[in-house]
This record gives C-alpha cells, sequence and structure tokens, in this order.
C-alpha cells in the first residue's frame, strides 16, 4: 500500500496539475482569461440562474391544438378526394382523435378505400434509425361501409417534434431580440420547452413576448352587420365571424373567415411614428405575393374597412383610403412605444406553429444572486478553516496531510466543474461545503484504523499499512450509497437541486481520490524521509 | 504532540445492552412523526403545491401588516405574508386558484403584486409553479425517495446480506420519517430542497451504517463464537471515534452554511443538521440491535477475509 513506482507518482502529479490548469481560469481577471492560448483551458465555472440573476421559464407547447388543425385538414382533403372521384360518402366527421366517413354505396368501396389509402404520406421528419417509411395515416374499414382514418402514432409523434422545433426556433429569434447574452432554450420531453435568460432586468417582458402566438392576419370588415347586432344574438353570415378589439370596452366586429394575407407573407416589422401626431406605430412590408395580394384587395376596397387580427383581437381597423400597393403599410393603434417596438420584434420573428403556457417561472434578481454568491463564498471560507483546524488538532501532522488533499479536492472540484462546463448553483455550493465536511471522512476512517492498529502495538509502518488496506472496502462501500444518493438526486432534479447532485458526486469520486490516493502518497513520502519512525505523529 | 480525542481510545459503552430503551424510544418518536404528519400535514411549499412565491427587499423596515392591507387589496385570494430572515425583507406566498391548470393565473398575480410593490419594494425573486409541474414534482420527489432506498437495499444486499440491508434501510426509514415529523410539527416550508436534503440524509446515514457494518461483518469472521450482541457491541465501539469525528466534521461545515450561508439556502441545512444527528444516532442505536433482532448468518467461513 505504501509502495508508489516513480511512474505512479508521475502521474498523480500529472493529474494535479490538470485539475489546477482546470481550475486556474476561475482565479484570473477576464482579460487575462481572454489572451489565454487556445490550448490551455480558459473556461470558468458556469453560474446558475440562482446565482448570476435571470430568469427560468418552463413553457408548454398545445401540440393538440396542430393536430386538431390537421385533422381538420384531412376532413376536406378527404371530402375533394371522393368528390373527385365521385363516390358518394355521408357522415363525413371528426371523431376523437380521427375522421369516419360513411360510403353510401357497397360498390365504390373498394375505389374508395384506394381513394382513402392514397391520401396516406409518408412520415416526414421521422426516426432516421427505421429505413421503413411509415404512412401517417391508419385507414380502417370499422364496420359496415364505415371507414374511420386516424394519423398514426408515427405521424403524431413527428408532426408534435416539428411543432416543438419550430417553436424553439421561433422563440429563439424572440428572446435574442432582447438582446440578452447566452440564452438556454431546449427541448424538454416530449412538448416542453425550457427557457433560461440570465442577467433579464425585465422578465415581465420576456413572459408577454413568449406568451403570444402572434399570429397576425388581415381580413375584410362585413359591412352586412353591425357587431354588437351578434353580440346581441343576430346569426354572423356564413363565411363571416365575430372577433373583438383588445381594447377595454372590448368593441365587436363581424370579419369575413378568410383572411386577405396572412402574417406568414410579411418579411419586415419596425417600428414608426406617425408624422402628424407623432405617436408610436408598426410598419410592416409584405413579400412580392403578398404586397400584389394586399394591392389588388384594397383597390378593390376603397372606403371599406379592413381588420388587423392578431391572436384572434383586433389591434386595428383603418378604413383603406387608397390602395396600398408598395407592400408595405402601418399598423397604428393605441400603442406605447414598447409596445410597438414589442409587436414589431413578434411579427419580425414570426408567429409560433401553435399557443404556448407557461407552466413554471424561476426568475433572481441580479441583486439576490449576488448576495447568494456572497454568502456561499463566506460559508465555505469558514466551514472550511473550521474542518482544517479540527483535523490538525485531531490528527497532528496527519490531519495537515489531510487538509492538503482536502485543499486539493476543493480545486479538483472546481476544475472538473470549470471543465465540464457545469452550472454552479447555491444547492451546488451548499453540496460543496458538504463535500468538505464529508470528504475528510475517508482520511477520519484511515487514521482511525491505523490508530487501531498502533494500540495492538503493531510496528508504525505496518499499522499505517494495515490502515490503508482495511479501510478501503469501508471507505468504497460507504461512498457508493452516497453517489448512489447523488445519480437518483440528479435525475430527479431541476435546475439548482441539479446544480448540487453534480457537485455532491463529483466531491464524493474527488475525495475518494485525494483522500486515498494524495495523502497516502504523502504519508509514504514522508515515511521514506523518516526511515523508521518510533511512533507516528497521529 | 498531543491529538485531541473526541472519543477515548478502547471504549466499551454497553449500546446494545440499552438497545430497548433505544429503540422504543425511536418507536416512539417514528409514530408521534407519522402522527404529526397525519394530524398537521406539511407545510408544502409552491414546488408541491404551486402558487407564486416572491422575495421583495425594502429601503426600511417593512410594516406587514400595513402590506397585507395593501397586498389584499389586490384580491389574489390566499396571501401570505413573512418576513424573511431581516426585517426589511419579506416573502409573499400566494395560493394556486382553484381549478387552474396552468399559470396564467399566477402570471397575472405577480404582475399585479409587482406593480404594487415598484415604488418601495426591490422585487428579489420570483417563483411560479404551476398545477402541472407541483403534480410532477410530487410525483418524481416520492419516486426519488423510494428508489434511493430500494437502490441501497439492494446495494447493501449484494455486499452484506440481506438481515444487513433490512436493517440498514429500517434505519432509513426511521431517518426521513424523524426528518419528516420535524418538518410537520415546526410546519417549516417543505419544497423542493429540503426533499434534496433528505435524499442526502439517506445518502449520508447510509454511509455511517455501513462503516458500522463493515466492522460487524470484519468481526463475524474474527469471533467466530462470540456471542453476537458483545460483538455488534464491539464493533459499534471501534468505530464509535470515526462516527463521533466524521459527524463533527460535517456538522462544522453545515453549521457554517446554516449561519452564513444566507436565506435561501437555510431549510436545507436546517434538515441536513437535524438529518446528521438522527442518522448518527440510527447507525449506532438503531441499525446494529436490529442486526440482533433479524438475526445474523454466523459461519461466515466460505467468505474471504480481506
Amino acid at each position: 500500500m505504501l509502495h508508489f513506482s516513480k511512474f505512479k507518482i508521475t502521474g498523480i502529479a500529472l493529474l494535479m496539475l490538470v485539475g489546477v490548469m482546470f481550475a486556474l481560469p476561475n482565479f484570473m481577471r477576464e482579460e487575462t482569461r481572454l489572451s489565454l492560448p487556445d490550448f490551455v483551458p480558459s473556461g470558468t465555472l458556469n453560474l446558475g440562474l440562482d446565482l448570476q440573476g435571470g430568469s427560468h421559464l418552463l413553457l408548454s407547447v398545445d401540440t393538440d391544438s396542430v393536430q386538431r388543425e390537421r385533422l381538420e385538414d384531412l376532413t376536406s382533403d378527404i371530402r375533394l378526394a371522393l368528390r373527385g372521384e365521385r363516390i358518394g360518402y355521408s357522415g363525413l366527421s371528426r371523431i376523437d382523435n380521427g375522421v369516419s366517413v360513411t360510403i353510401r354505396d357497397a360498390a365504390d368501396m373498394e375505389k374508395a378505400a384506394t381513394v382513402l389509402q392514397d391520401l396516406a404520406q409518408p412520415v416526414s421528419g421521422g426516426v432516421l434509425t427505421s429505413f421503413e417509411q411509415r404512412a401517417d395515416l391508419d385507414v380502417e374499414n370499422t364496420q359496415g361501409q364505415t371507414f374511420v382514418l386516424r394519423a398514426t402514432p408515427d405521424a403524431i409523434a413527428a408532426r408534435n417534434t416539428r411543432t416543438v422545433q419550430q417553436s424553439i426556433e421561433i422563440i429563439r429569434r424572440r428572446v435574442d431580440e432582447l438582446g440578452t447574452t447566452e440564452p438556454t432554450i431546449q427541448r424538454q420531453g416530449e412538448k416542453r420547452i425550457l427557457v433560461q435568460v440570465p442577467g433579464l432586468d425585465d422578465p415581465e417582458r420576456l413572459k408577454a413576448l413568449l406568451g403570444q402566438t402572434a399570429k397576425m392576419n388581415f381580413h375584410l370588415v362585413d359591412q352586412t352587420i353591425n357587431g354588437y347586432d351578434v353580440v346581441g344574438g343576430k346569426r354572423p353570415p356564413a363565411g363571416s365571424r365575430l372577433v373583438y378589439t383588445d381594447t377595454e370596452p372590448e368593441v365587436p366586429y363581424v370579419i369575413r373567415r378568410r383572411a386577405i394575407v396572412s402574417g406568414e407573407r410579411l418579411v419586415d416589422a419596425s417600428v414608426g411614428f406617425d408624422q402628424q401626431t407623432n405617436a408610436p406605430e408598426v410598419n410592416f412590408r409584405f413579400d412580392t405575393l403578398g404586397g400584389r395580394k394586399f394591392g389588388e384587395v384594397t383597390q378593390a376596397n376603397i372606403g371599406r374597412p379592413f381588420a388587423i387580427v392578431l391572436d384572434d383581437k383586433v389591434i386595428s381597423a383603418p378604413i383603406i383610403q387608397s390602395a396600398i400597393l408598395g407592400g408595405s403599410g402601418r399598423i397604428t393603434g393605441n400603442f406605447s412605444v414598447q409596445e410597438a417596438n414589442d409587436l414589431a420584434i413578434l411579427l419580425r420573428a414570426g408567429a409560433l406553429p401553435a399557443p404556448m403556457s407557461i407552466l413554471e417561472e424561476r426568475t433572481v434578481g441580479p441583486g439576490l444572486g449576488a448576495d447568494s454568491v456572497a454568502a456561499g463564498r463566506i460559508a465555505l471560507i469558514v466551514g472550511f478553516f473550521a474542518v482544517i483546524g479540527f483535523m490538525v488538532v485531531s490528527y497532528s501532522l496527519f490531519g495537515l496531510f489531510a487538509n492538503v488533499a482536502l485543499i486539493a479536492n476543493l480545486l479538483l472540484i472546481m476544475a472538473v466543474l470549470s471543465g465540464l462546463q457545469a452550472t454552479l448553483t447555491l444547492p451546488g455550493i451548499a453540496g460543496i461545503v458538504l463535500t468538505v465536511g464529508m470528504a475528510v471522512d475517508a482520511n477520519v476512517l484511515i487514521f482511525e484504523r491505523i490508530r487501531e492498529e498502533l494500540a495492538l502495538d503493531k510496528a508504525p509502518i505496518i499499522a499505517i499499512d494495515m490502515g490503508y488496506s482495511r479501510a478501503l472496502s469501508t471507505i468504497f462501500d460507504a461512498n457508493v450509497t452516497t453517489f448512489l444518493a447523488a445519480i437518483i438526486l440528479f435525475q430527479l432534479g431541476s435546475g439548482p437541486i441539479r446544480g448540487f447532485a453534480i457537485t455532491l458526486a463529483i466531491g464524493i469520486v474527488t475525495s475518494v481520490f485525494t483522500a486515498f490516493v494524495l495523502t497516502r502518497l504523502f504519508v509514504a513520502l514522508w515515511l521514506r524521509r523518516q526511515g523508521k519512525p518510533e511512533a507516528l505523529p497521529l | 504532540m498531543k491529538t485531541l480525542k473526541l472519543v477515548p481510545a478502547n471504549t466499551a459503552i454497553g449500546f446494545i445492552r440499552h438497545r430497548t430503551i433505544a429503540m422504543s424510544l425511536s418507536l416512539v418518536l417514528v409514530i408521534a412523526s407519522i402522527g404529526v404528519f397525519l394530524a398537521n400535514g406539511l407545510n408544502f411549499g409552491i414546488d408541491f403545491r404551486g402558487g407564486t412565491l416572491i422575495e421583495a427587499s425594502a429601503e426600511s423596515p417593512v410594516d406587514l401588516g400595513e402590506l397585507r392591507g395593501r397586498l389584499g387589496a389586490l384580491n389574489l385570494g390566499e396571501v401570505q405574508i413573512q418576513e424573511f430572515g431581516k426585517n426589511t425583507d419579506v416573502l409573499i406566498r400566494i395560493a394556486e386558484a382553484e381549478g387552474a391548470t396552468d399559470a396564467s393565473n399566477n402570471l397575472s398575480a405577480v404582475e399585479r403584486v409587482r406593480g404594487e410593490l415598484a415604488r418601495d419594494f426591490d422585487v428579489r425573486r420570483v417563483e411560479i409553479v404551476g398545477p402541472q409541474v407541483s403534480a410532477e414534482l410530487i410525483q418524481t420527489g416520492l419516486m426519488a425517495v423510494v428508489a434511493a432506498i430500494a437502490s441501497m437495499l439492494i446495494y447493501i444486499w449484494f455486499r452484506f446480506e440481506w438481515q444487513f440491508s433490512v436493517g440498514a434501510v429500517l434505519a432509513l426509514v426511521h431517518d426521513v420519517a424523524l426528518t419528516i415529523g420535524i418538518f410537520a410539527m415546526l410546519q417549516l416550508d417543505f419544497n423542493l430542497s429540503i426533499l434534496a436534503a433528505i435524499l442526502t440524509i439517506v445518502g449520508y446515514s447510509m454511509n455511517d451504517t455501513v462503516v458500522v457494518y463493515d466492522r460487524v461483518r470484519e468481526n463475524l469472521r474474527k469471533y467466530k463464537k462470540m456471542d453476537l450482541s458483545e460483538l455488534l457491541n464491539i464493533a459499534i465501539n471501534e468505530t464509535l471515534s470515526r462516527t463521533v469525528m466524521t459527524s463533527v466534521t460535517t456538522m462544522l461545515a453545515l453549521l457554517a452554511l446554516y449561519l452564513l450561508g444566507g436565506e435561501v439556502i437555510r431549510g436545507f441545512t436546517f434538515a441536513m443538521i437535524w438529518g446528521v444527528i438522527v442518522g448518527t444516532y440510527s447507525s449506532i442505536f438503531i441499525a446494529s440491535p436490529l442486526l440482533m433482532l433479524l438475526g445474523v448468518k454466523r459461519d461466515w467461513s466460505g467468505t474471504q477475509v480481506n
């Protein structure tokens, strides 16, 4: 146990050197760090949102709405396909996650089956590992002459994935507009998105930006009926529907269902100011196709109002003064500068493919984060000195060895955290402080064992050797259990708790290494210089 | 050089002799904990109950009554306000609205509270947990504790004998029960970080128990004919010095955290301190005496001495 080959000593020294190199950037000033050559590690500890301040938002994408839209499209596809083949049908309707249709004439059954089957397409963007292309529709002749068409699980999964990915893209564009540094936006589980934005001064604005679908459409206002009459109970004409303004009190409008131009045709939006009133407004521009369409419709409807509808709310309903031909226009409303600015951001970033809701928010102000860092640092320093003081008092020189190992341990934890670019959270700091307390345990086990062997009148060198070898299995068993707890904690955890689990797990590994290998090396080197000591300073 | 020895060498304290007292005491405490838990329940934080938490800090000491009046006027439903660490800091908790499915109610509540506090407070922290997430956190939390204990059970079984694993796990259940008991009794905020503390306690207490058990196993090989109660007692006494030393160093670090680490993790460190006390006690007084009750295989001749 006490023999270390040159080779082994070099290995340990090298490992420590690498540890120091990875830990060192944390003690450097920013400029020094950035001027380091590329081959030297320069990453520092990543502070979690609870330490540097920022917002953590968990969003849920309403993927069901996309599936519903898909079924609606499918219903009209079925109608067109059957009509195209002149197949009589009845009872075309949406049933729970599918569409049902009954063929009138039994003679048409075979043809209908083919026609319906042809509606199925291979699942796009599905799992790359399966070479077999699967269909997105499952056509089933359930009973008699009734067919039921359902989206296959593959198709649903692929569509959900696409919806979430598109949402992430849109969210990224919106968050980037806020000009914050390094936001994290990632998919979590099937239909959730985790957004983490460090150092944000106005989390409410972030939420406002993320909470809106921002689907903007331009509709003509149906002037054959007054909005208030529809509110009073009259039915709107076919092809028209009732919407409200986003103002207080709400004003009802009846608009044509079919949009003149949809928001997808927008290519740019920016804030401007009205030349006369100086009120903020949003200027926008369509692409060529959208511009042409908008020009045609406005030309044909001069003097009539049209409505700009955002997420099913009318934000403005101006009268068309003249044909708008250039492909660009402006939205005036009762905007504040910030509101106009946000609307422009939303229009530029594009609409979300599905509505989203916020499931969880955790925001920490930068003040609290800084306070937590300061408190954590003081606790770490005080805890550290208390423990090393106690170790020296209890085990004198051997305690000192253990303390050097403890310092090495802290450096290694820092190195691993910096190297892995893991996030240090407040519970993570607690994990490190706790590690300081528990890290000496392995050494305590060994030293106590050595004392026991000495009490049995064994020679010091033998006692040390026995102490290390006998304590090994205990140290192993004892640390595996804590490590198991840390792994489970990591699985369970979100954000900060994960940070705790990571530091705890890293701390266990490094503390076993430093206690068992490093102090043993110190003891062995010390013994080599001492020759055969009569008694041990223990 | 004279070194400090908290526990003198060669102790022979009759831990096992007093096992009936210790076990009865623990049994009473566990039953009391369950009783308090059933009677009072836990004061679940927003992580598990859903709702909103706002930490705010003012320049001057806060008049809680006045603030209560101001926020009460916003009609947010059940609002709790308490001092947080200092008399200039407050913690505001807004309960989840009945029948909510996402966090939209909480979001608008936060906006209104922020507006109300803007003129004299600095909002330092906002946490909103919607009902969906809190339900999941309860589920994963319970699963994690069960998984942790089960994995210990299997590991110890694998490394020792089934009696050891049952004994160790009963000691763990004892520690977890007493921790939940004290939180139910004092009605301290029980949130996700307390759950993390409980899992860490599970690891720590297991660590302690394994050290004693390891010595028991070693002695079982060494003293083949010795009376089991004496053998267990020797093992506990031999490891006593280490048990106390490690508890002391861990406690030193935890006390530093508790006193200086800030208000946010105080609940966590409190749970840990309590857990270290209970865990150390249970490794000495519960885990080993349980081996007496469960009966241990005495013929270890087939196994290797390492």
